[in-house]
């Protein structure tokens, strides 16, 4: 085990929160976390499931 | 809630609900059960496919590839982010387990299905891959345990979502969650969608392997099954992450440089990570251009970026822990300096590595229509696939069980050298099954296929022989994995088993993790600097990594149409 250099100083922990400022709306937006659940899956129902099985219904039946 | 329910960890003092800690343990434990029993399945494929050997014959290695996909692509994997949910809600938050026996009931449901589709794969009748795509007909009890184990999931998932709403409730956490548990409620997210893709393709197969319905639609099938299929594979990637922020905040404190950045590569995995399914389809008749492209070249991208944030932020993390842990002289004395004896952070640091190099920059290239072309359905995909669940989700999860065995099974780890050398082992192996793969798939050499010699085939086809020095070098570097995954396991059973208990004095005198990384693990909060000019050159090197391979890949596609 190496003998480490002289640390550094520590820097100023920003883990505090000030309950009185406003929350911003992104952070909002990750602190719900059923709200992610609904966007984590309607995103990939439409885009993905939803748009891909329309494009096979909508192939000609071969006669 | 009584306290009699809970203890208090010496060395995280975080509090742990017994319930939860009983949970945690039964599903990593059945984890590692499912890892050895798909791992010697894919050995004995690797040995088939390394032509000098050829081990198994055509039906028993269509079996094993059966068995190696689920166990090690579903069981494995699903049964360990299930212990990890309930470590990242009811541990890391400080709260009790929601419904603990719905959760137990959750556990039997999956460890019911599992059970029964392998034996459904071992009776021979169901030896349809890991696809099992249609009209190729399983055993119904194929099917029905699949259903089984998605439900059981889908259930314990529902119990994790419970338990972050009880920590709400009862205020065990002040502002956001632990970045490590919104990882894991990203996984989570995955997970629902993907399991209800499983259950949307597998209720209906399963009717018609009983006879209740009359066909399946081949496309369809694709489509919805590629939901869950590669979906699935989505869930480790976001719990491989919140893996590399855990074990590096508990063996050298990092916290990470940004962690508003690092939750928006997280939102970024929610969005757009299971868009990127469609790059098994990319040759499919019938879908439009549009579909593949903006499921794959436009929203593929942007989850990769979440990676490549990810891929920054982790190195950067612990680079500025070290340099604060006395570390800092130099560009890279952080690095060399770093705990490589500690199984746990080597096995980490190797699985950021390995899945950024080996699965992340490969996924791109398959993900480009254009360039998927010369690859697909070769062995450039398991290649690929290699690096990102073995190099990268299942190395992950190994470094972080060597801290769970001391912290929640409260034991000693035992044969401590074998341990030292075990990260180095599997991901030499794992990282040689990729990228020998990769270069067979190049080569065009299919995969799924028994022999590709075609020995009894009316039509011959030769493969260049560097393609079969390929699968000699895959079936050795199999054979290096499977050392470095029983020795895992020998070091984890083993310890778990026969290691000396770590009562509350002990673990004291004795911690294994970084001092005072409990709280840091648990809690919200960046690094609090931006020095990180080594993790800036590694960053670099990636790039330029990348950049290099995406247009050498571009480089074949011309050769394969050449233009005059």
């Amino acid at each position: 085990m190496a003998e480490p250099d002289q640390p550094e100083e520590q820097a100023p922990s920003t883990d505090t929160e000030d309950h009185a400022e406003k929350i911003p709306a992104m952070q909002s937006l990750l602190d719900n976390h059923f709200l992610l659940l609904f966007i984590g899956v309607a995103v990939p129902a439409v885009l993905y499931t939803i748009w891909g099985v329309m494009e096979v219904a909508h192939i000609p039946i071969a006669n | 809630m009584s306290n009699l329910m809970f203890r208090t960890c010496p060395e995280t003092g975080l509090k742990v609900h017994g319930p939860a800690e009983a949970l945690i343990k039964a599903n990593a434990v059945v984890a590692v059960v499912f890892l050895l029993i798909g791992g010697l399945f894919g050995l004995l494929v690797a040995l088939t496919r390394w032509q000098a050997i050829h081990l198994l014959p055509a039906d028993l290695f269509y079996l094993a590839l059966t068995a190696h996909g689920a166990d090690v692509l579903v069981f494995w994997i699903i049964f360990f982010e299930v212990a990890l949910l309930y470590f990242a809600s009811a541990i890391l938050l400080n709260c009790r387990l929601a419904t603990p026996r719905i959760a137990w009931a959750a556990f039997f449901l999956m460890l019911a299905g599992a059970v029964m589709a392998n034996v459904a794969v071992l009776q021979g009748e169901s030896s349809v891959m890991f696809t099992s795509y249609v009209p190729m007909k399983a055993a119904p009890h194929f099917y029905l345990g699949l259903i089984l184990f998605a439900v059981g999931t889908l259930v314990a998932v529902a119990v994790f979502f419970g338990t972050l709403v009880i920590a709400k409730q009862e205020k065990t956490y002040s502002g956001s969650v632990p970045l490590v548990t919104f990882g894991a409620v990203t996984a989570a997210i995955i997970a629902v969608y993907t399991i209800a893709s499983g259950a949307i393709i597998l209720i209906p197969t399963f009717l018609w392997s009983v006879g209740l319905v009359g066909e399946i639609d081949t496309l369809t099938y694709r489509i919805v099954w590629w939901g869950f299929g590669h979906s699935s594979q989505q869930i480790n990637v976001a719990a491989q992450v919140a893996c590399w922020y855990a074990v590096a905040a508990l063996t050298v404190g990092a916290k990470p440089i940004s962690e508003k950045v690092s939750r928006f590569a997280f939102l970024l995995y929610i969005c757009f990570l299971l868009l990127a399914s469609a790059h098994h389809l990319l040759v499919d008749p019938g879908i439009s251009s549009e579909w593949k492209v903006f499921n794959t070249s436009y929203a593929l991208f942007l989850a990769v970026l979440g990676s490549m944030i990810h891929g920054m932020s982790v190195p950067g993390a612990i680079e500025v822990a070290q340099r604060k842990n006395g570390f800092a002289h130099g560009v890279f004395t952080w690095l060399r300096k770093a705990p490589w004896g500690n199984p746990a952070f080597a096995g980490m640091f190797l699985s950021v590595i390995l899945f950024g190099f080996l699965g992340g920059i490969t996924g791109v290239i398959m993900g480009t229509e254009q360039l998927n072309i010369i690859i697909h359905n070769t062995l450039y995909v398991p290649g690929h696939f290699h690096g990102t669940v073995v190099a990268g989700t299942t190395l992950a999860f190994m470094s972080i069980t060597y801290l769970v065995v001391p912290l929640i099974f409260r034991r000693e780890l035992i044969f401590k050298r074998l341990a030292q050398l075990q990260p180095y082992l599997f991901g030499l192996g794992a990282m040689g099954i990729s990228v020998f793969m990769m270069a067979a798939g190049t080569l065009g050499v299919s995969r799924r296929h028994w022999d590709m010699a075609f020995s009894d085939a009316p039509f011959s086809f030769d493969y260049p022989p560097a393609a079969f020095m390929m699968m000699g070098l895959n079936g050795m570097s199999a054979i290096v994995a499977s050392l470095g995954g029983v020795a895992f396991i020998v070091v984890i059973v083993g310890s778990i088993l026969f290691g000396k208990k770590r009562d509350d004095a002990f673990a004291k005198e004795n911690p294994v993790i970084f001092q005072g990384s409990g709280a840091t693990v648990a809690h919200h909060g960046d690094a609090g600097s931006l020095k990180i000019p080594g993790t800036t050159i590694l960053v670099a090197v990636f790039f330029l990594s990348f950049v290099l391979y995406y247009f050498v890949n571009w480089k074949y596609l011309s050769e394969v149409w050449p233009l005059s």
